[in-house]
């Protein structure tokens, strides 16, 4: 008995030192937040995310091994507008880590410094899956991206003070290639400007805000709720009425559904992705993506039909 | 002049004092996270028939199907919150109207969970569903079938085992998931029909002896442990072992031990759509000892059961989901051969739910019963329909 606490007791000195020399432990509830967290935490950080880049990311599971990885967490960064509200309570409960506990320095919610479109005047679910705060995908405006990545690099200079310098470097080098990345997608995008777009959900409308398209156009009747064929008719209507190209899909909705539309309106199926990972070449790396999501589109907008 | 001094005065305080009060609280629902109280009510209604004309002696849970026609199974109101930095607290009441037509209230659970002790535990006290195995932890409608698996009546009764306790959990700091709970509570009542019960009921033909309960000795303890790991990055699989040792109601020194293990193995698409497509795989298997005393006229027996089930659902697409049962129970008879709980039986389910949202679903299910001592088999179909207002709380794995 005496032996196995001394062994649990060395296990347990043991974890606490190799926790407290690593680096920081940092976990993102999707995958865009652990790109940006890894280039500007370099090798100063060990990145792990919940979501995959590939699958719905409001319906991911509360598996018990994601409880074991927020445990150990220095870091969580969260969206933290409500898209993750059906799985991420259930693991911060059992992950018992005041480092990480809502309101605590640890605790990044990327939407703080945001201005979401879309927030509700009501909440009514008779209108579909309405977030409260508003909608959550304004990671796909880049220059939302520069406010989160500042965001994240103030967090990790109050954690971890001796690596500040780097972290300050790292996040004005991501910021300077983006600042060059929006121009070139700016420049890339202005022959399109008041384009009109398809997509599934209302996931690209912070990109084509910032870049002068048109989303107003979903496959979805309401947010959430499946497509039903009534709706596509009308969408195939306002499709062949405003000659709109381009239907976007991305990786977990149903490219079937999204090619039906297509084939009947002329349209170009374009493969798109919320996150690094969902599109070959892009994995943990923000700019690659969103590099990748504007060429598809503007190899969507020129395909001949 | 003074006087309206003096009105203005205290008009400017009221005005002020009328800033600095916050506004009064208003629950917005499903705006979880931001009420100080999260509320929600779930409701759950079926509708069917059986050729088994007394539907209580073939469905054994307090919220399954009661009477051919409709039953509103279970309208279960939650509420929830942060109760300071320190705790979190949830209370779940629950209603059903009576095949007699009356209303029926029951506090299902209310309790109050540590959100901030070191050392990886958490401590929950109040009254709350016992940590064993995995049917039953969830409310019914969290379940993936109508009705409650045979063994959970056989050997917790139609509610469930729960009553007031407390509970420790650790999460040990291990890389795979491994947790331990130990729980104590009260071991009488309707609650736990393996234990004390209460006086007047009968377990294994015996009659139920007054309060079991005299000491700490005569409580409830209940250790439990689940470990998980991932197979690959889309499979999952979760473990456990359950145990369950109190007092029971046939007499001095009668004791009762059930143990059970559990098992869930779930598949999901990397590409998963709504969390579809995906197969789970859920197994439960129980043990019970029961050690009745000697009365006056019959001598002291142990009587020892077993049963479980096992269950297959697939999410075909979605919001389409598929699912097979198995069940099976030795029941003991003991002393009442008649008693039709404690018949050895064996059930399979098939059912279909849609769920037009995560907020509402509609499941056909079908049964067969296959029962022993003079009771002849069932064939049995329902429909149930359930619909939530309110926050959804997320669910757990």
């Amino acid at each position: 008995m005496k032996s196995t606490i001394r062994i649990l007791a060395a296990a347990f000195t043991l974890c606490a030192a190799s926790r407290a020399s690593a680096a920081l432990h940092v976990v993102a509830t999707t995958p865009e937040y652990g790109a940006i967290a890894s280039v500007i935490g370099g090798d100063k950080v060990v990145v792990t995310n919940l979501a995959k880049a590939t699958e719905d990311p409001h319906f991911v599971d509360a598996k018990p091994s994601h409880i074991v990885t927020l445990n150990r967490a220095d870091v969580l960064i969260e969206g933290g507008a409500d898209l993750e509200a059906g799985w991420l309570p259930p693991l911060l409960d059992g992950a018992r880590n005041p480092k990480i506990a809502v309101g605590a320095p640890g605790h990044i919610r990327a939407n703080e410094q945001i201005q979401l479109m879309d927030v509700p005047a009501t909440l009514d679910r008779s209108q579909g899956d309405v977030h409260a705060a508003g909608n959550p995908h304004f990671m796909m405006d880049p220059v939302n991206a520069k406010i989160v990545a500042a965001h994240i690099a103030k967090v990790f200079c109050s954690l971890d003070a001796a690596s500040c310098p780097a972290y300050t470097a790292n996040v004005q080098a991501f910021t300077a290639k983006l600042d060059g990345k929006i121009s070139d997608w700016t420049a890339a995008l202005a022959p399109f400007k008041g384009t009109p777009i398809v997509t599934y959900h209302p996931t690209w409308k912070y990109f084509a805000a910032r870049f002068g398209l048109v989303s107003d156009l979903y496959l979805e009747p309401k947010p959430g709720i499946p497509p039903s064929p009534p709706h596509l008719a009308d969408v195939m209507k306002k499709m062949n009425d405003e000659k709109i190209r381009v239907v976007l899909v991305e990786p977990f909705q149903s490219r079937k559904t999204a090619e039906a539309v297509a084939d009947r309106t002329g349209a170009a199926v374009v493969d798109v992705c919320q996150f690094p990972g969902g599109l070959p070449g892009t994995a943990n790396d923000y700019i690659a993506l969103m590099d990748a999501d504007v060429k598809a589109i503007i190899a969507g907008f020129t395909a001949k039909k | 002049m003074k006087a309206l001094v003096l009105i203005a005065l205290v008009a400017s305080s009221l005005a002020v004092h009328a800033e600095e009060t916050p506004p009064p609280m208003t629950i917005v629902s499903g705006n979880a996270g931001k009420n100080y109280l999260n509320i929600s009510l779930d409701a759950l209604i079926d509708v069917g028939a059986s050729t088994e004309p007394n539907v209580p002696e073939l469905e054994t849970g307090g919220h399954d199907p009661a009477q051919r026609g409709f039953t509103l199974q279970n309208l279960e109101l939650v509420f929830d919150g942060a109760v300071d930095p320190y705790f979190k607290g949830q209370a779940n009441i629950v209603l059903q109207i009576t095949p007699e037509g009356g209303t029926t209230i029951e506090l299902e659970e209310a309790f109050v969970a540590t959100t901030s002790i070191p050392h990886n535990l958490q401590i929950k006290a109040g009254q709350y569903l016992t940590a064993f195995g995995r049917i039953n932890q969830q409310h019914p409608h969290s379940w993936d079938f109508v009705d409650q698996p045979l063994v959970t009546g056989l050997m917790f009764g139609g509610d469930g085992l729960r009553n007031v306790g407390a509970q420790m959990s650790w999460l040990m700091p291990t890389g795979v998931y491994s947790e331990f709970i130990v729980g104590v509570q009260n071991a009488n009542g309707e609650t736990a029909t393996s234990f004390g019960y209460f006086p007047g009921e009968s377990q294994f033909g015996r009659l139920i002896l007054a309060d079991v309960v005299k000491s700490l000795g005569d409580m409830l303890y209940v250790p439990r442990w689940t470990g998980s790991f991932d197979i690959g990055d889309n499979q999952t699989m979760v473990v456990g072992a359950s145990g369950a040792f109190g007092p029971n109601g046939t007499g001095p020194g009668a004791k009762t031990e059930i143990g059970g293990v559990d098992l869930l193995w779930k598949w999901k698409s990397p590409r998963a759509d709504k969390g579809f497509p995906f197969v789970k795989i859920q197994a439960e298997w129980l043990l019970r000892n029961y050690d009745a005393a000697a009365t006056v006229t019959l001598p002291a027996a142990v009587f020892q059961d077993q049963g479980g089930y096992a269950q297959v659902v697939w999410g075909i697409k979605p919001m389409w989901t598929t699912g097979l049962r198995l069940e099976y129970v030795n029941g003991d008879v003991g002393d009442d051969p008649l008693d039709p709980r404690f018949q050895p039986r064996q059930r399979v389910s098939l059912d279909g739910t849609w769920y037009p949202t995560e907020y509402s679903k509609l499941r056909l299910q079908y049964s067969y019963d296959q029962r022993t001592g003079g009771f002849a088999d069932a064939n049995s179909i329902w429909l149930q329909f359930e619909f939530l207002l309110g926050a959804h709380a997320a669910h757990k794995f």
